[in-house]
């Protein structure tokens, strides 16, 4: 047996406990089935946080809105690329497209996803951006001026009247966009949570569960790119922005974390059939990512940090010290909870009986490696789309002067 | 100007609920508006006369091109073995040269049984309902097969089976499962797995035959199927089922 595949799956036998039905021990969706929620949980979370600036008015946060967007964009447009490369068939992708089946969850993913893309995010990016666009393009020679030019679709209307209809359009797109970032994150939590043969994943709690965790991914992720940027910029972190933006992730977590309490409490006291396998299997199988990186350290001891900031009127620089640390922690134990639902669903047998095992590659297309180049890339794209769009430096004088023009 | 309202508020419902109609309107609406079928097929297990031989899992591996391995199977016999202290061992006789022993010494056996699996062929199928372009599909005469030209190895449809019926078949990277030999029973023969028991255990035949070995075994047994609480409606019915098997 020559088969790298089966020689991997009689390793996996015999690490089996209890009884599994002979084709349950393959675990068919991996680690990069793992990246993809994620990445979509930080586009929802990222777009919610600047959706606060233009529905919400919450000021303390404007000088994020632009970065969270770019953020969100960045994530989504890779966000695709772990489920296509996890398909038996990538070539027949386009099938989901073309011929969907209206009944499956999974095939709602092809609308919802151009939905998001076309008509909320590069629609309000590119009303946010065009009197700049048009400004810059004025002012610049060479490549860049006929970038900002053609991203501004050859527009070069920046009167009064054309200004105000932006607006208009920025507002009246946030007010679809944040149930279509609700929409985004939700459906992927239904489909996982209407599987019924899988009573991890089955839960009407599963899509809410899934928005909250990606609320708090999101806004801890600008929270990141806030702290990690604006000092490369050379510029001062505005301590208004970041505790406002650490507020909202607090009362994020909180209710992130009551909702898995929830769950939790509500499993355990129905206490079905599955409970006892499920227990083993948390025990056993997920007792590092769920109970100590999810719970622990992606949960308790961030929400700590962040009740002793609150508590202790604590200085500037450990302040920043302790959010920093915070976010990062939060990170961690989002990916987590994106493990503990991917892989734990497919951890113990549907016959309840036992539990299988999971042995990441490293090399492989469905390895660690392409998995952090699909981590990474988003960042690449981020960093070009800061380059095309940049998100402080609007030329102000620039704007007064054909105002009052 | 309010004509235009009017025609702006009316296009404004109509077109959700265009897209709504179109929704669902269901491909088993559109199965249904085809020529009435003949046959609705299905098959009878009775555990009792199984002796855990393994001869159709062979058979259909041969038969199906399913790979030698342990790991994809389309059909498989359980041994269960019920322990008097209560506890329950579950193996799959294709791997017992393995593990022997598990099962106990007979002193400590209250009953042991076979039991052999497949796919339910269910009536109110959950891997149909998820497979995001439609390549699992119910045919008119109740079998669920796999258009494997259509389907894109998402693997979406293993993962709503809740009878573990279903795998990837390693070469060609699409979902793979029992068809019943649709091959053969579209012909009148029998699937592969029925032809060889040696004891008839399993028992294919046509729901909708006045006279068949299918109908008397649904007239002289007390049915049961797997899992009934989902609502699979299985189409694959067992004889005298042992409450223990899941």
């Amino acid at each position: 047996m020559n088969n790298p595949l089966f020689e991997r799956l009689y390793d996996l036998l015999k690490q089996v406990q209890g009884y599994i039905y002979p084709n349950e021990i393959e675990v068919h969706w991996s680690i990069l089935v793992v990246v993809y929620p994620y990445l979509t949980g930080l586009v929802a979370g990222a777009f919610i946080l600047a959706s606060l600036v233009k529905v919400f008015n919450v000021k303390e946060v404007q000088s994020v809105y632009r970065l969270s967007l770019l953020t969100a964009l960045a994530f989504l447009l890779i966000a695709p690329l772990p489920l296509l490369l996890h398909l038996g068939h990538p070539e027949r992708s386009y099938e989901i497209f073309l011929n969907p089946n209206f009944t499956s969850a999974m095939a709602m993913f092809g609308f919802v996803y151009a939905w998001y893309l076309m008509v909320v995010l590069l629609l309000e990016i590119w009303f946010t951006y065009r009197k700049d666009l048009i400004l810059w393009a004025r002012e610049e020679k060479g490549g860049m001026k006929w970038i900002h030019r053609l991203v501004a679709l050859f527009s070069n209307d920046i009167s009064e009247k054309a200004l105000n209809f932006d607006k208009k359009m920025v507002k009246g797109i946030t007010i679809i966009g944040i149930p279509s970032a609700f929409l985004l994150h939700g459906y992927v939590g239904f489909i996982f949570g209407s599987v019924k043969a899988n009573p991890w994943w089955s839960s009407v709690l599963m899509p809410i569960v899934f928005l909250f965790s990606a609320i708090v991914s999101g806004i801890a992720l600008v929270i990141v790119l806030y702290m990690v940027i604006t000092p490369m910029r050379g510029q001062k972190i505005d301590m208004k922005c970041l505790d406002t933006m650490a507020s909202f992730l607090f009362y994020a977590v909180i209710v992130d974390f009551s909702l898995e309490l929830l769950d939790f409490i509500h499993r355990l006291y129905q206490s079905e059939e599955s409970i006892k396998i499920l227990s083993t299997m948390v025990m056993n199988k997920l007792f590092i990512s769920l109970v100590i990186i999810q719970v622990l350290l992606g949960m308790l001891l961030p929400l700590a940090m962040m009740v002793m900031i609150r508590l202790l009127k604590v200085e500037e620089e450990l302040r920043k010290l302790l959010y920093f640390v915070s976010v990062i922690l939060i990170q961690l134990g989002i990916f987590a909870t994106r493990w503990n639902v991917v892989i734990g669903g497919q951890m113990f047998s549907k016959s309840f009986k036992g539990l299988t095992a999971y042995k990441m590659e490293i090399t492989g297309l469905e390895g660690l490696l392409v998995s952090l180049v699909l981590l990474i890339l988003p960042f690449v794209v981020l960093a070009i789309l800061l380059k095309i769009l940049p998100a402080w430096d609007v030329p102000k004088k620039e704007i007064a002067g054909e105002a009052a023009a | 100007m309010e004509r235009r309202t009017f025609f702006q508020k009316a296009f404004s419902i109509a077109l959700p609920g265009g897209i709504l109609g179109l929704m669902f309107r269901s491909r088993t609406a559109r199965a249904e508006e085809r020529e009435a079928p003949t046959h609705y097929f299905g098959m009878g297990i009775q555990t009792e006369k199984c002796i855990g031989c393994g001869r159709c899992v062979e058979a259909c591996k041969d038969e199906n091109d399913v790979p030698k391995v342990p790991f994809f199977t389309r059909t498989w016999v359980e041994r269960y073995t019920i322990k008097k202290d209560g506890d329950v061992v579950i193996q799959n006789i294709d791997r017992m040269s393995d593990s022997q022993s598990e099962g106990g010494t007979d002193r400590d056996m209250l009953r042991s049984f076979f039991v052999p699996k497949l796919c339910n062929q269910c009536d109110n199928p959950p891997c149909v309902q998820v497979c995001p372009v439609g390549a699992t599909f119910k045919t008119v005469d109740g079998v669920v097969l796999v258009d494997e030209k259509r389907c894109i190895g998402c693997r979406y449809c293993i993962q709503a089976c809740p009878y573990g019926a279903r795998y990837l078949h390693p070469e060609k990277q699409t979902a793979d499962k029992c068809t019943f030999c649709y091959h053969r029973i579209t012909k009148g023969l029998l699937p592969a797995c029925v032809e060889v028991c040696p004891t008839q255990a399993r028992i294919f035949g046509d729901f909708r035959a006045i006279a068949s070995p299918l109908t008397r075994f649904k007239r002289m047994n007390k049915i049961h199927v797997l899992k009934p609480h989902l609502n699979t409606e299985p189409k694959v019915l067992y004889a005298d089922l042992d409450g223990e098997v899941r």
